[in-house]
């Protein structure tokens, strides 16, 4: 299956064969409207539709809950643990992320044992991957008080790919003086995008939207177990010998920064990146005729990167690769 | 979704692998021969491909008991027959400690480091090895054979033990236990030359109290023929079955409640609750599971039930099946348990040709058939969701819960997950009933319950005695402490279970006694020490264990448990960051996090021993 964009450049090659029936336009009814959960959440009564998460209960009070691994084009893996509540009568906490609302339920979202996981979840990470282009998590640090220093100094980073090569269930006993890391070298194997897996923290953004929930390429998956469980490729073979088409929707999605336009980290690289600099563009994308929304963020009027907005109803911020990487034909081809 | 593969193709020899499971495929081939051009560019299309990816597992452990490793070229050929992205079958290949991706000698010793064998001389085994074929890991033997450590082998009674691997035309799995350097070279000496290796039988003497009337779940061992189904009649066996067959299904669930049966898995559910939900489930089909993934550290005794008394097993699965609705069940059998495996699979064959498993059993309209799915090392696919996921061909992840198995569990379906034991004690409470059942035991924790002693007892092995029997009680039925015969501390109920000290040794035996106490009877653990002990080590290997078994998934166990082993460690190697009250204050921390905020059981129990053992003064190390 190709995806909508490529489908839609071929010639239709059917005809109608009954007339276009004419007369008012069908409507759609108005959906029943969902039967409402009434709960407590950190003393507040309130009610939301049934099948709501508790993330979406505690928004409609203006509770902000941090997240990492959910967004709402995706599945919910409800993997990093940021989310956790205290959910009375429960012996553990809960995901708000994906535990749906029940009738009665009493939760607390700023409990001491709600801001100690989400405390040391933050502190897990930023001790061991790279948070440096990760500004969500960043903020989220400082409003629990994170402190990933006091697990020791960082240890060596693994060399070549030797994280890629770790066999599961053995490893190298520590050694008592550093903490963990999993840094690594860079993978740069094609001209569009790279991966630094250094700054990865494993949220499985990159991994739905390669597969089910929007390009449905599987390029990308969860290999290896525990903590050297990564994303790679089958045999991690660069992406130019896998199935990748170049989306970059899991750019798109990604939270930390490990998945960057080339472009992005070649400036960022020799230091000429420049936020601030930038302006974002809204177009939509000429190539075909699906017209997805493109934002073009641009600096010193060259484009650096496209995105699409999440909310665009047409992309819900996914592309193909014509939108989200062809403006590298329009302009001056970068010297080498 | 297209599959996308590499130009990497199969070996005649690994293609025959696949197909052994998959059956002879036309992929690749025109006119039957096979040609190398088409191999890659064409794929079993369609659902009824795309449906068996459930045969995954099945078909790399015959890809790895070939081969002795899965290369590039057999995964795509895997995944070609099977319809799967072979970035998602990578993944689940690289998940599983069984399994190499990498190029791997052919003949592999597997040597337990863990720690009931720790107490029984693991380390000096390890140093043997490494004398007699280099550091773990290197080859040796012109390149065919290799050995590493390995975590429980679930043969503690008999520790040290040791697992010798063979892939080849007649792969082999071979344990040896008490194992010792000699006894594994001469396995590898006959594995280098592809003769059967000789090792007397297995299970002698992990029943000390085999033959004794006071017996229940334990009262065939030893008594039958395990091979024979005939033998299993004349001791009684298939009664229950029958009994349960005029029961019906649900007076048959009713009696399960009534029992007060508790899971005897780890987490003490109550069998009746799970068997109500799964038969009243609206959803079809049902299905049934027997967890046989035994991998808690310490545990055999689910291991001496499948290899002594098979039939029993089926049996009682086949009762769960017929209760709840199911017509379809699994065993999902740990993959070091090579005579478990042959036992069993021996016993679903007598089953079916004796009408006693398929269609119509015992000429009842009830049909029930069972299946055996083989582990592949990994602890967390003991982990009920976990289980789903790694029968269904994908990484053993966790799932969250709700929703529980009993709605959604394998393939979606509702599900019974039931451990060995917990299934072997319904034979008895559907032919006595449940009230002579709940008769035994306690008000809250009836019936029996297997242990499982090792370390330093004087007769190892699995026990059989009524809850509310104290833990002193039964260390002195196993002969009392051995080794200098100074206690210095016992684990119950696993790595994931509590140190307790000399002192809480009137504890008695029951869910409700263990729990006021801050402890678990877990998986039925009792491992002593004795005070020559290095309880640190004992501590660092609980903590390697977890980080090595996480799955991954969530960040609380999958950093937590690494930071948790950094810093015993630096605690140990008194290397301490600031104050050694500072570090205790931060293992507290991790190991709150990782209770309180981790998908599954691994995690959350991650901390259990480790936090137990610095409560009873266990972290100053040797005690004289
Ligand atoms: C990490 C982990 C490993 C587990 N391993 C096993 C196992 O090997 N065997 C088992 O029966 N239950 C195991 N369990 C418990 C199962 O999830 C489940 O509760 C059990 O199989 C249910 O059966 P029961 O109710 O008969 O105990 C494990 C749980 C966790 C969290
Ligand atoms: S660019 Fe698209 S196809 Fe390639 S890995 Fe990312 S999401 Fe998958
Ligand atoms: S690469 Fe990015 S999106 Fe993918 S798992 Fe890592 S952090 Fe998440
Ligand atoms: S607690 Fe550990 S084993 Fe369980 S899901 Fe999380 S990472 Fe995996
Ligand atoms: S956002 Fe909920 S678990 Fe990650
Ligand atoms: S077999 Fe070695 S500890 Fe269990």
């Amino acid at each position: 299956m190709g995806s909508e964009s490529e489908l839609s450049e071929l010639q239709p090659t059917w005809q109608f064969l009954n007339p276009i029936p004419q007369g008012p336009l069908p409507t759609i009814p108005e959906p029943a409207a969902a039967p409402e959960v009434e709960l407590i959440i950190d003393g507040r009564e309130t009610s939301v539709p049934t099948g709501s998460t508790l993330l979406q209960a505690t928004k409609s009070l203006g509770i902000e809950t941090p997240t990492l691994c959910y967004l709402e084009n995706l599945t919910p893996v409800n993997a990093c643990r940021v989310c956790v509540v205290e959910l009375e009568g429960s012996r553990t906490l809960v995901p708000a992320c994906s535990r749906k609302v029940e009738a009665g339920m009493q939760v607390q979202t700023d409990s001491p044992r709600v801001r100690l996981s989400r405390r040391m979840v933050l502190e897990f990470l930023a001790s061991s991957v790279d948070v440096s282009t990760a500004p969500e998590l960043q903020q989220y640090m400082g409003q629990y008080a994170a402190e990933p220093e006091r697990y020791g100094p960082s240890g060596p980073p693994a060399l070549g790919n030797e994280r890629d090569a770790a066999v599961p269930g053995h490893h190298v006993a520590p050694d008592g003086a550093t903490a963990g890391t999993v840094e690594q070298p860079v993978k740069i194997d094609n001209e569009l995008y790279i991966r630094d897996y250094s700054k990865c923290i494993l949220c499985y953004k990159c991994v739905e939207a390669c597969g089910e929930d929007a390009q449905n390429t599987f390029a990308i998956a969860v290999a290896g177990r525990g903590f050297d469980a990564r994303i790679a490729t089958e045999y991690t073979v660069p992406l130019p010998d896998s199935a990748c088409v170049y989306c970059g929707n899991c750019i798109g999605v990604c939270p930390t920064g490990a998945l960057m336009f080339r472009s992005e980290y070649e400036m960022r690289e020799a230091g000429t990146w420049d936020e601030s600099a930038q302006s974002e563009t809204d177009t939509i994308c000429s190539y075909c005729g699906v017209g997805c929304n493109l934002q073009l963020h641009i600096q010193d009027n060259e484009i650096v990167k496209v995105m699409s907005p999440i909310e665009s109803g047409v992309t819900q911020g996914h592309l193909c690769i014509k939108g989200r990487f062809g403006w590298q034909f329009m302009q001056q081809p970068k010297k080498k | 979704m297209d599959l996308h593969l590499t130009k990497d193709t199969p070996s005649a020899a690994e293609r025959l692998a696949v197909d052994s499971v998959l059956g002879e495929s036309g992929l690749g081939r025109s006119d039957g021969v096979t040609s190398a051009a088409l191999v890659g560019h064409e794929a079993a299309a369609g659902h009824a491909a795309r449906a068996n990816r459930h045969l995954l597992l099945p078909v790399l452990h015959a890809i790895q008991e070939r081969m002795g490793w899965i290369s590039h070229g057999a995964l795509n050929y895997a995944c070609q027959r099977l319809t799967i992205p072979p970035t998602e079958a990578y993944g689940v290949a690289t998940f599983y400690a069984l399994f190499s991706v990498q190029p791997k000698p052919p003949i592999v010793a597997h040597v337990c480091d863990d720690i009931a064998c720790m107490a029984n001389g693991a380390e000096q085994l390890c140093s043997e090895m490494t004398q007699r074929l280099g550091k773990a890991g290197t080859k040796s033997g012109a390149g065919s054979v290799t050995w590493h450590r390995s975590p429980c082998l679930g043969m503690c009674e008999r520790a040290p033990a040791a697992m010798i691997t063979a892939a080849g035309k007649r792969p082999s799995t071979t344990v040896v236990a008490p194992a010792n350097g000699a006894a594994i070279e001469r396995i590898l000496e006959d594995e280098k030359h592809e003769e059967p290796p000789l090792v007397e039988s297995q299970t002698m003497g992990s029943v000390p109290q085999a033959g004794s009337a006071e017996l229940r779940l334990l009262r065939r061992m030893s008594r039958i023929d395990p091979d024979s189904i005939a033998s299993y009649r004349a001791a009684g066996g298939y009664q229950a079955l029958t009994r349960a067959l005029e029961l019906g299904p649900e007076q048959i669930v009713r009696e399960v409640a009534a029992s007060k049966l508790m899971g005897r898995g780890g987490a003490a559910f109550p069998a009746g609750i799970k068997w109500r939900s799964v038969a009243s489930a609206a959803a079809r089909p049902h299905y049934m599971v027997c967890n046989a993934d035994e991998s808690e550290p310490g545990t055999f005794k689910d291991r001496v039930v499948l290899e002594e008394d098979p039939f029993a097993v089926v049996e009682a699965m086949t009762i769960a099946g017929i209760a709840t609705g199911c017509e379809k069940g699994f065993i999902y059998l740990r993959g070091e348990y090579p005579l478990a495996l042959a036992r069993m699979t021996n016993a679903l064959a007598q089953a079916r040709a004796a009408g006693l498993l398929g269609g119509s059993i015992l000429g009842n309209t009830m049909s029930f058939d069972i299946e055996i799915r083989r582990g592949a090392g990994a602890y967390i696919c003991g982990e009920e969701t976990a289980l789903f996921n790694s029968i269904e061909g994908f990484r053993g992840e966790p799932r969250n819960k709700p929703p529980f198995p009993t709605e959604v569990g394998l393939f979606g379906k509702p599900t019974l997950v039931n451990n060995v034991e917990t299934l072997i004690n319904v034979l008895d409470i559907v032919l006595e009933g449940s009230e002579a059942y709940a008769a035994i035991g306690t008000e809250q924790s009836t019936g029996t319950k297997l242990f499982c002693l090792s370390g330093h007892v004087a007769r190892p092995g699995v026990y059989e005695v009524p809850f509310g029997t104290s833990l002193l009680a039964l260390i002195e039925l196993a002969g009392g402490v051995a080794g200098s015969g100074n206690m210095q501390a016992v684990l119950l109920g696993g790595a994931a279970g509590t140190f307790l000290t000399p002192q809480e040794l009137d504890t008695p035996l029951t869910f409700e006694s263990t729990r006021a106490i801050g402890a678990t009877l877990g998986s039925g653990v009792v491992m002593v020490f004795d005070d020559t002990v290095n309880m640190q080590r004992v501590l660092l290997r609980v903590a390697a264990f977890f980080r090595d078994e996480s799955c991954g998934q969530c960040v609380p166990c999958r950093v937590g448990t690494v930071r948790q082993e950094e810093l015993l460690n630096r605690l140990f190697a008194e290397k301490t960051i600031g104050s050694t009250e500072d570090e205790l204050h931060l293992l507290n921390d991790i190991g709150q996090a990782m209770r309180d905020a981790s998908i599954c059981g691994l995690g959350q129990t991650a901390s259990s021993a480790i936090e137990s053992a610095a409560r009873v003064g266990l972290f100053n190390g040797r005690k004289h």
